[in-house]
């Protein structure tokens, strides 16, 4: 069960990358993330990392896939005019190379990651773990996270704001 | 791995293998996609599927840690988010063109 579940939800996220990657409008794009995104928070169920899996929706695919949709409509952005023409070079040796990226990771992976298999539900790593271990261990990394927070904030106010004089 | 293989446990090395083509599908939109907020998307990709190597291996090792560091991601990832569109909004404001070819010098 676990193993269809986890090759329809993997097929899905693949699948809307690759309509990211070709689709020509923008909002396309965003879209298609929000589906990966979502296929993503099904497979970190799986794994059994609920709290990931919550953040992941809201904090993706809820406010940062909206802050790119709203820029998108804000700037009224299109199509692309130029159609994108590669070079001879990309087109014959980029598909190609590719394929052999790929395979060869896909070669790495398979000899030289242990050897384990993961089941639903038996992980013990669950929000309360995540929160305990987040306020004792990682408490520092926690508050400067809080304060480049804050500098974004401020970074974004600072470069967006209209001109006053 | 049959029929068998289906209905049992899913294995690590699929987690890392679709990660792989996730993080691949990103590089080849950042590289390929001439709008700067598609590009910027094919970032938030890659990303996403590095989180998916974090996690996957929190679960292997039975350590909650993996999952502490893709919640710092997810932050990081806000930031940028939040500072890099303000940017390119300024780049709009000032070029009126939002493609990467067209934004190819520094000065104004």
């Amino acid at each position: 069960m676990d193993a269809i579940l986890f090759l329809i939800f993997a097929a899905i996220a693949v699948a809307c990358a690759i309509n990211l990657v070709v689709q020509k409008h923008p909002i396309t794009s965003a879209l298609s993330l929000v589906g990966v995104m979502g296929a993503l928070a099904v497979i970190y169920l799986l794994l059994g990392a609920e709290f990931i899996a919550a953040a992941q929706l809201i904090v993706y695919a809820g406010a940062i896939m909206v802050l790119f949709v709203f820029v998108i409509m804000l700037l009224n952005a299109g199509e692309e005019k130029k159609p994108a023409r590669p070079s001879w070079f990309a087109k014959i040796l980029g598909v190609p190379l590719v394929i052999a990226v790929l395979g060869l990771l896909n070669f790495f992976v398979q000899h030289g990651s242990p050897d384990s298999t993961i089941t639903f539900g038996e992980y013990t790593g669950t929000a309360k773990d995540v929160g305990r271990a987040l306020f004792t261990t990682y408490l520092l990394p926690f508050e400067i996270t809080s304060v480049l927070i804050l500098v974004a904030i401020l970074g974004a106010v600072v470069l967006a704001r209209k001109e006053m004089d | 791995m049959g029929l068998n293989g289906l209905i049992g446990p899913v294995p690590l090395s699929w987690y890392l293998m679709l990660s792989a083509i996730l993080f691949t599908l990103g590089v080849a939109g950042f590289l390929l996609r001439k709008n700067l907020i598609t590009v910027f998307m094919s970032i938030e990709l890659m990303l996403n599927a590095v989180n998916l190597t974090f996690v996957a291996f929190s679960r292997h090792y039975k350590q909650v840690d993996g999952q502490i560091f893709t919640f710092f991601v997810m932050v990081v990832a806000a930031a940028e988010a939040a500072v890099g569109l303000a940017i390119i909004l300024t780049v709009f404001k000032n070029r009126s063109t939002l493609l990467v070819d067209d934004v190819d010098s520094l000065r104004l």
